[in-house]
């Protein structure tokens, strides 16, 4: 009996909490959509033609690729009528792995059809709410030595307002100069969420990706993201259904992706064509093992999965 | 060449033109955004530490650095001045970059001197030095409680706690990493 051996079995006897705590916060979603009239949803891993974006790439698989998001396939279904869909679903990105990052991580993504994107914040937070409950976090959450309370209504902040709040510079200037991302992850974001749940949301139209520009403002899209303790935790947007606006975006985001010599992906012609069926609707994809981390109190995701790439 | 993806904690790297030690290091991405490598630096010349971020694309060179055995010759003015084995070449650090080493540093002792680009940066010792303690004060016999002690002074001028029982002139072996004592070293 070799000593790596026996590391091993440790090391994943001491996840027993962790890996109960996931079990326990999977039936509480799924029954929390069940009782909202939700229809639970089983879409492939493996597709032709991922959603392309400029910052997020697919894992081959064959000459067909992991999916990034269920995301493709679950709008084809809001397409064909389905109104109410959620799953849970193992989504692959390469090179992602850092502290809160796995190549291979689990995401709830649901949809509403008739929903904008506030409509689906709401319906966020009374999901999370009602999960922390079942978790046994009735008014707060503890994390870092901080409570995080969780009373609703949870914090609204336009992300044109977090940068005047947090930042040395506008939103503005931000884009101007190239630098959104480095201002967000070293000024705005570990300010988010920090004293209850905030909803970040009105990004600039230029980062809209699958989002429907706003109506009376078309600087902005109508995309939020939803931060807890620092911690990014969903992504939404009230969902673009002009087939030929999305595939603009698609063929831009193409040509940045081969720009840098990333996997060519196929136009995805058929979620495009079901596009001129999809209702207006909203969607949002929540990290579930994320969310773990914060029931957890931790800031690794090492520690709420049992396997990672590097015990394999 | 090193790309930001490969940079690690503890990785050196050349940027503009000055070695630099990365001491953390993470992975960030924020919502649909682009990678970033999150990093803290220490510029290995002045010691200066730095936060800053890089992207996938960013590229660094490897820092040219390596050890090279030389002999300690003496002190002058705020420059410690060392001599190549090889060569007879003699190089000079300043107190900054002697820092912690300066306390172990005696006559001929024969160190590890860091170069960058063939430019002396820095200074390892070896783990353990022998000094010579010159000014303790005297053993009182009746003092007997195991494990006190008291400073004494050895001859660099580092002050240092020793078991009640050592006395002046004697050798003292230390831990260059932890700067304590470890034992009386015979002759």
């Amino acid at each position: 009996m070799s000593e790596s051996l026996l590391d091993n079995d440790f090391n994943l006897a001491r996840k027993s909490q962790a890996l109960q705590a996931r079990a326990k916060l999977i039936q509480s979603i799924c029954l929390f959509f069940i009782h909202h009239g939700f229809l639970e949803i089983e879409t492939p891993l493996r597709i032709p033609s991922p959603a392309p974006e400029e910052h997020i790439e697919a894992i081959p698989s064959d000459d067909w690729f992991l999916q990034t998001s269920p995301e493709l396939c679950m709008k084809r279904l809001l397409a064909a009528g389905y109104q109410r869909i959620f799953q849970i679903s193992k989504c692959f990105r390469a090179a992602e792995r850092g502290n809160k990052h796995l190549p291979e991580f689990t995401m709830l993504e649901w949809y509403v059809a008739q929903f904008d994107y506030h409509q689906i914040m709401y319906q966020c937070e009374a999901m999370l709410i009602n999960a922390f409950k079942d978790m046994g976090h009735d008014q707060y959450i503890i994390l870092q030595n901080k409570n995080i309370n969780l009373a609703p209504p949870w914090e609204r902040i336009t992300v044109a307002d977090a940068f005047s709040r947090y930042a040395p510079i506008s939103c503005q200037e931000a884009l101007h100069q190239d630098t959104f991302d480095e201002i967000m992850v070293e000024y705005i974001e570990p300010l988010l969420g920090i004293d209850r749940p905030t909803f970040i949301y009105d990004y600039p139209a230029k980062l809209a990706a699958l989002a429907k520009i706003k109506m009376n403002d078309p600087t902005v899209a109508e995309r939020f993201e939803l931060y807890i303790g620092g911690l990014e935790l969903a992504n939404g947007f009230s969902e673009l259904t002009d087939m030929n606006e999305q595939r603009q975006r698609f063929e831009e985001a193409l040509k940045l992706r081969s720009a840098k010599n990333w996997a060519r992906y196929a136009m995805p012609e058929k979620f495009l064509q079901a596009l001129q069926t999809m209702p207006e609707s909203a969607g949002i994809a929540l990290g579930i093992d994320r969310l773990l981390m914060i029931l957890a109190n931790t800031c690794q995701i090492d520690d709420v999965v049992a396997f990672t790439p590097e015990m394999l | 060449m090193f790309t930001a993806s490969d940079l690690r904690k503890g990785l050196r790297v050349k940027i503009d033109n000055e070695p630099y030690i990365i001491t953390e290091f993470n992975f960030v991405k924020p919502g649909k955004g682009q990678a970033l490598y999150r990093t803290k630096l220490k510029n290995m010349i002045n010691g200066n530490q730095y936060e800053r971020s890089f992207r996938s694309v960013d590229t660094f060179e490897t820092a040219d650095l390596r050890e090279k055995k030389m002999q300690y010759l003496y002190k002058e003015g705020d420059k410690y001045c060392f001599m190549d084995n090889e060569n007879y070449e003699q190089v000079y650090l300043t107190e900054t970059q002697v820092d912690e080493a300066k306390n172990f540093l005696i006559d001929n002792i024969e160190v590890e001197i860091l170069l960058f680009e063939d430019r002396p940066i820095g200074i390892s010792l070896p783990n353990f030095v022998d000094l010579i303690v010159t000014e303790a004060e005297p053993w009182a016999k009746g003092d007997t409680a195991a494990g006190s002690t008291k400073p004494v002074k050895v001859q660099t001028g580092y002050t240092i706690l020793v078991p009640t029982f050592v006395t002046e002139g004697e050798k003292i072996r230390i831990d260059t990493r932890t700067g304590e004592y470890l034992t009386r070293v015979k002759g």
